[in-house]
Formats: C-alpha cells, sequence, structure tokens
C-alpha cells in the first residue's frame, strides 16, 4: 500500500537564498530515510514537503519523523480538491480514527486553501464538511477550543486530509552544516552531545576509543548501538573504533595518577586530529559539561583544547545532569547508555584527579611519550565501521579497504 | 587483533559444549519427530516415545521413578516451580535457605517474604558451607521449606545435603512438615545424586550444565508431594507444567541424562584430578586466594582471587589468549557488585572483585589446563604491572 505523509518544516524556510539548498538536503534524507521500505516519491508543494512511499504507514512514519529539519508531518490522504470528495474522505478518515480511539466525543474541521482556485471559501468549506461528520456520527459534538479530534483539510495541488500530526526532531537538515567527529564513551552524556550537533545539520563521525582488554568488547557494542540510534536520526554514518589499548597501559605506567584521566583525554584530542583530517572533519564534539566531574573543570577544558587544533564542540557545557538524562531518554540512547559495561573512562578513574591543572605540567607528565607513534598505532589498529540504523558493517581497517 | 589460534573454554559452570550424541537427538527431534505428543495420531505417539525414553534417562540418573520427572524450561523454572509450588499450599509460613544460593532460589524467596512468608537465611562457614545442625536449630513447626543447593556454583562446596534430609527427617518425626528442596543444578553429573536416600523431596537439574541443550531442565517432585503449577494450561507433565512439551529440548537432556549415568565416577576422578593440576599450577603465583576449599567439593570449580588485579580486566585479558573464564556466576557477572557468595564466606569486596572462575568438564585435557595456568600467570604479572 501506498502512504501519503506531509511534512512540515520550519527554520529552513527562512535561510533565504539558501533556501532551495536546505529544501533539497531535506527532501533527499526523507527519501534516504525510507528508500529501503519500498518506492518513494517526494516532493514540494507550497512550502510543504509530500512523501508517498509504498510501505506500512507505521514503518515510514517512524522514520520520517525521526529526520532532522521536520518540524512536524501528519498521515495525510490525498484526494482531489473538489468538496464532495473531500468529505467522502473525511468520514472515512473519522471512521478509522474512532476505530483506534473510541472515547473520541468532540471534533473540529480546519480547511486551509494554499489554492485560492478553490471555489468554497476555508470556513464554508470547514462547516460543510463538519456538517457531513456530525451526520455521519450523531454521537460527536463539534468543539471549537481544544477537540478530541483535529481534521485538517489543506487544499493545494490535491486536498490533504490529516488527522494526526506527530512532532519532528527540527533542526537542519543532515549534511547542510559540516563535518564534526563526535568523541563517544558509552555513557549518558556523549550521545546526546552528538545527537545535539547532528540536529543543526552538521554530519557526525563517531569515535570509540576502545580498550581491550580493560574493557568488555560488551563495552565497544554498546556504542555500536548508541551509533544506530544516532543513525536513525541522521541517516547511515561512518564510525571509528581506535586501538587505545597502548596509550592506556602507556598512562598508566608513566603518568602520576592524579593526571591520568586528562592526559587520556589529551591522547583522544590528538587522534581526533588525525581522525578529523582522514574524514575531512572540522570540528569535534564532546559531552563535557562544567564542574560535572573534576576533569571537567574551566583548567582542565584549557589543558584539553590545548592538545588539538580544533574547535571542541561541547553542546552540553551548561546542561545539569538530569536536564541530559532526560534528553537522552527522548532521544532513545538512555537504556543503551546505562547497560553496565564500564568505559575506559570510568575504570582509571583516580581516586582524587588534579582538578585546576596546568598545560606546563601536562607536558612534562607525557615528556616520556612517542606520542607520533603511539597515536599512528591507534589510528591504523583502529576499525573504520559503517552504521545504519537496521545494522552494522565493517568497511575498512584503518582507512585501507578491507582485506579479504 | 585476529581471532587467538587456540581455545581454551573453561567456563563450563556457565554452560558446557552439546555432546554431539545431544546433537543428533536434538536433530532427530526436529527433523523427524516433529508430531505434538498430545495427538491422537502416530506422529504424536512417536513424539511422547520419545519424552518416555528422555523421562526415564533423567529418572535413571537420580535413581527415581520417571512418574517423578516434570520438563521445564531449566533450572530457573525448576528451582520457581518448586519454591512457590510449595508456598502456595503450605499451610506453615517460614522458609529456611542458605546464604550462597543461586539467585533463581534467593529471588523467589525473596518474593515470597514480600507476601507474608518469614525468612531464616543460614549462615555459612569459611568454606560456603551450611551446618546441619544450624538448620536443626532453625526448624519450627511452621517452617513449610528448607531450600539448600547440592553444589556452590561459584565455589564448587559440596552442602552436605544427606545430613541436612536426615536432620528434616527427625524433624517431621516430631510433627514438622518442611518440604525439602535441593537446587542440584552445578551437581548433576559431577557428584552422585540420591535424592530418594537423602530425604529430597524436590530436585532441580538442567540440561546445558551437562552439555544438553538450553531452555530445557527437569524437576524432581517426590511421589507424594503436592505442588501447585505456575501456569495454567493442558495436563502435560501432569497438569504441574502446562504446554505443548519441548520435545527436541526434553530429547537432548534424555541424551544427556545418558551420558551422566554412564559415566560419573570416572569422570569426576579425571576431571578432580585436573583441577588439582590447575589449583597447584596457580598456587606458585604470589599473593593469591584459592577461595575453593580443599575437601567436600565438586570435581569441576576452582575459584581464585589474584590480589590487585580486577577479575574483569584479568578474564579480557585471557580471552584474547583464547581461555574463557568467569568472574562470577554468568547470571551475575554484568553486574559490577561483587557476588554474594564470596561476600559470604568472609571476602571482603576489595578481595572478592578480584576473583575468577575456572570451571571445567569432560572436554577439558592436561594440554589446556597446563596452558591456561601459564597465561594466568603472564597475565597476572603483566597487568599487576599497571595497578601497582
Amino acid at each position: 500500500m501506498t502512504a501519503h505523509f506531509l511534512i512540515r518544516y520550519g527554520e529552513i524556510a527562512l535561510k533565504g537564498a539558501n533556501q532551495r539548498f536546505f529544501q533539497e538536503a531535506l527532501i533527499r534524507n526523507l527519501r534516504r530515510s525510507v528508500e529501503d521500505l519500498g518506492s518513494v516519491e517526494v516532493r514540494l508543494s507550497f512550502g510543504r514537503i509530500i512523501v508517498d512511499v509504498n510501505a506500512e504507514p507505521a514503518d515510514a512514519a517512524d522514520r520520517l519523523r525521526r529526520v532532522f529539519g521536520v518540524v512536524s508531518m501528519s498521515p495525510v490522504r490525498i484526494v482531489e480538491p473538489s468538496l464532495d470528495a473531500i468529505i467522502d474522505a473525511a468520514v472515512a478518515m473519522v471512521q478509522d480514527t474512532l476505530v483506534l480511539r473510541p472515547n473520541i466525543q468532540t471534533f473540529k474541521v480546519d480547511t486551509r486553501r494554499a489554492d485560492k482556485r478553490f471555489p468554497t471559501p476555508s470556513m464554508a468549506a470547514s462547516s460543510e464538511i463538519g456538517a457531513a461528520i456530525q451526520q455521519r456520527f450523531p454521537d460527536l459534538r463539534a468543539r471549537m477550543k481544544d477537540p478530541d479530534l483535529l481534521v485538517e483539510v489543506e487544499i493545494r495541488d490535491a486536498a490533504y486530509l490529516a488527522t494526526e500530526t506527530i512532532p519532528g526532531p527540527g533542526g537542519l537538515p543532515t549534511g547542510t552544516g559540516g563535518t564534526a567527529l563526535a568523541l563517544l564513551s558509552g555513557g549518558i552524556d556523549s550521545p546526546v552531545a552528538a545527537w545535539l550537533v547532528a540536529r543543526r545539520g552538521m554530519t557526525i563521525v563517531p569515535v570509540y576509543f576502545h580498550s581491550f582488554p580493560f574493557t568488555s568488547d560488551r563495552a565497544k557494542e554498546k556504542v555500536i548501538d548508541l551509533c544506530r540510534v544516532l543513525a536513525s536520526y541522521a541517516g547511515p554514518l561512518s564510525a571509528w573504533v581506535v586501538f587505545f589499548t597502548e596509550i592506556q597501559r602507556a598512562i598508566q605506567l608513566q603518568v602520576s595518577e592524579a593526571l591520568r584521566v586528562l592526559a587520556m583525554r589529551r591522547m583522544m584530542m590528538r587522534i581526533s586530529d588525525v581522525l578529523a583530517t582522514r574524514e575531512r572533519a572540522q570540528a569535534l564534539i564532546t559531552g563535557e559539561s562544567v564542574g560535572q566531574v573534576a576533569s571537567q573543570t574551566v583548567e582542565s577544558i584549557a589543558v584539553i583544547n590545548a592538545a588539538t587544533r580544533l574547535p571542541i564542540l561541547r553542546p552540553l557545557i551548561g546542561s545539569d545532569k538530569t536536564e541530559i538524562v532526560a534528553r537522552a531518554e527522548a532521544i532513545g540512547t538512555y537504556e543503551i547508555s546505562i547497560r553496565p559495561f564500564p568505559d575506559c573512562c570510568s575504570l582509571f578513574v583516580p581516586a582524587h584527579p588534579r582538578t585546576h591543572p596546568t598545560v606546563e605540567e601536562l607536558e612534562a607528565a607525557e615528556s616520556t611519550f612517542d606520542i607520533g607513534s603511539l597515536v599512528h598505532e591507534a589510528v591504523e589498529r583502529g576499525e573504520r565501521v559503517t552504521i545504519s540504523a537496521q545494522g552494522e558493517q565493517v568497511s575498512a581497517v584503518a582507512g585501507r579497504p578491507a582485506g579479504p | 587483533m585476529g581471532p587467538p589460534d587456540l581455545e581454551i573454554y573453561l567456563d563450563n559452570a556457565a554452560t558446557t559444549r552439546p555432546h554431539p550424541e545431544v546433537i543428533r537427538a536434538v536433530t532427530a527431534a526436529l527433523s523427524e519427530e516433529f508430531g505434538n505428543p498430545s495427538s491422537l495420531h502416530g506422529k504424536g505417539v512417536a513424539a511422547e516415545r520419545m519424552i518416555t525414553a528422555a523421562r526415564e534417562a533423567v529418572a535413571r540418573s537420580l535413581g527415581v521413578a520417571p512418574n517423578e520427572i516434570v520438563f521445564t524450561s531449566g533450572g530457573t523454572e525448576a528451582n520457581n516451580l518448586a519454591i512457590s509450588g510449595v508456598a502456595l499450599h503450605a499451610r506453615g509460613r517460614h522458609i529456611l535457605t542458605g546464604a550462597v544460593e543461586h539467585s533463581s532460589v534467593l529471588a523467589p524467596i525473596r518474593r515470597l517474604s514480600e507476601h507474608g512468608f518469614e525468612v531464616t537465611e543460614i549462615p555459612v562457614d569459611s568454606e560456603g558451607r551450611v551446618n546441619p545442625q544450624s538448620i536443626s536449630a532453625a526448624l519450627r513447626l511452621d517452617t513449610a521449606l528448607v531450600s539448600i543447593m547440592a553444589v556452590n556454583n561459584e565455589l564448587g562446596t559440596i552442602q552436605p545435603i544427606e545430613d541436612i534430609g536426615h536432620v528434616i527427617r527427625s524433624h517431621k518425626a516430631r510433627g514438622g512438615k518442611a518440604i525439602f528442596h535441593v537446587d542440584a543444578v552445578q551437581a548433576w553429573g559431577k557428584v552422585r545424586l540420591r535424592p530418594a536416600a537423602a530425604g529430597i523431596d524436590l530436585l532441580a537439574v538442567s540440561g546445558h550444565k551437562v552439555h544438553g541443550p538450553k531452555g530445557i531442565g527437569a524437576l524432581y517432585v517426590r511421589k507424594g508431594i503436592r505442588l501447585a503449577s505456575m501456569q495454567a494450561g493442558g495436563d502435560q507433565e501432569r497438569g504441574i507444567r502446562p504446554g505443548t512439551e519441548n520435545v527436541p529440548g526434553i530429547a537432548g537432556i534424555g541424551a544427556a541424562a545418558a551420558l551422566v549415568q554412564a559415566d560419573l565416577g570416572a569422570l569426576a576422578a579425571r576431571v578432580s584430578s585436573l583441577r588439582d593440576r590447575l589449583r597447584e599450577h596457580l598456587g606458585a603465583i604470589s599473593d593469591i586466594r584459592v577461595n575453593t576449599p580443599m575437601n567436600g567439593i565438586a570435581p569441576h570449580i576452582l575459584n581464585v582471587s589474584f590480589a590487585g588485579v580486577r577479575g574483569e580486566t584479568l578474564l579480557h585479558r585471557l580471552e584474547q589468549e583464547g581461555i574463557y573464564v568467569s568472574t562470577g556466576s554468568a547470571c551475575h557477572s554484568h553486574d559490577p557488585t561483587p557476588s554474594h557468595v564470596l561476600l559470604a564466606i568472609g571476602l571482603s569486596p576489595d578481595v572478592a572483585v578480584t576473583s575468577l572462575r575456572f570451571s571445567l568438564s569432560r572436554d577439558t585435557t592436561i594440554e589446556d589446563i597446563d596452558a591456561a595456568a601459564t597465561a594466568v600467570r603472564a597475565a597476572v604479572a603483566e597487568l599487576r604491572t599497571l595497578v601497582r
């Protein structure tokens, strides 16, 4: 069966001269989100986007409602723009809705004419459609304020009828804002940070620092699962699993306990620098917020920033934990993040980390490292994985084509 | 980081590799005898015949009558059915259990305690053993159930179930009515079990711990014991466990039971000598504590603490060498809190989280033990340099 959706987009309609660029990206992303379900057609119509997809409506809706740039959407029936056809369709839709929501007592019809050539004025059309619904379902009462059921009729090239509005994530279409590496730890914060930046249109490349045997392979699975959730919004993405074990070892052996977390973060930044060049990324994303843990004082942030030439985006910088948790629950990453497999940050957390470190202190602590070869090994022994909402696939090892 | 060349599987208390005979029996049940055992026609009769044969095999391995065996979905269900099934009919409201029982015993008992039952948890000694005299002292006229495991899953300690059975019998002679349940999931196939002689009323076993399939277990229900069913339905398994029988699983546990029956004595001697060899090898490592006692133990389990090394990290380090072990019982090893069993025998939480459980099976070889011991020694030395 073919399912039809009317997509409303807000902010991108305002983007002036670049409007077309944003619209085309949104259309491309909407198409890609459902194209494996069945044949799909996406078109612009008077400031809305119409998606026709040959698929189960609920499956298609679940994909489309996650696409960045969608403000809201409605499953619609499309009929020829004549009052008789609209009335027939409206009555049928009310009947379908009553099966699912038998408690409905009040309703309202709201008609908008994008195409003013339609002969009946909006208000008059609404009252004629309303009268027909009332006649067919005598138990329903028309009510203008807070009706249980709102029947929306938009008259454009055809008439579009909707009884449901599904909120979208808003934001800007993926692929319109450059590329950033998102450092994922497996905790609650970093996937939320990545999601927030992705919602602003950036393409994200998640990076996970794997320290087997200090962390379990299940910790890696957890990050892959988090990437799948991110991909359900942003579309298929490439992710890096960096080989971090030797660096972890070097830090444990050579850095005093109080500075280990910062030394670890600085190595992560250096590796990200190298990966950013390969991925043509212009920024890094982390889940830090000021003062949440000892290593997130403003002095620590300065010491971490000093290890990379790239800007570090920290969208959670001013968020409270409860706000971050609420957002993680809404996105769908929370349940995965709380699985009890420690990431490399939690495993080596010292009892008393330095809260007011200096760059000089860290540079002295790292002086015995062969930083260049440690970074090189971490990248070359890493994996690059392609992840979609439906699954994962190792596409290449260390940026080279995958071997036989 | 390719896959390691050799594979040494020492996590047999979590689960075992299915035996070829088991695979053959399961395959035959799936491919040939797909009938519903309740059907009146020949296909049903053939499937029923497989169940009958399996029931006889399980009964024979325990020295009980076939009609005293009820098939369940595994050890957890068998324990739950025994505990809750007794409680629903019981007049008494008091339950006795041990401090080192498996979660599939402790959790249903905890639930009963929320519904008006009074629970006495019998402590264990430093070897993880319950003293029968403590049971005797704690028994009351309103004690409805005593639940004690036969072999502890983390330590390998054998509980004195025959002595406990004797204590309960004398208590019954004085008017007591306690029913004796034994979780024998880790004991079946490792130590000789004769529930009838030991005064046991209910005894739970599981297929996949003895080279059978997962998803199948059995409960011995002594003739005359009334048990409430946990689910309502048809009259399969005498109505105690309604639902169309898991014929492939039952065929598999039947094949596993035949193995248990065939070579218990010889196997136990061989496996326990390998366990002793491992104990000796690991004993050469400094600052370790062997938590499994020297005597009164099942042949297949050795639990050791390695001071200063997190069990989980050591486990993953060994995994890189192709050696598979456990940090505790598989059911709670994802949980970062220390094992209640190790705490109960007096380990501090700091020491408890440095523990590994090595568990052997009929498949374990002397080469496995020697290679594993060498690898553990090297891994412990390496990790100790990292954590000081």
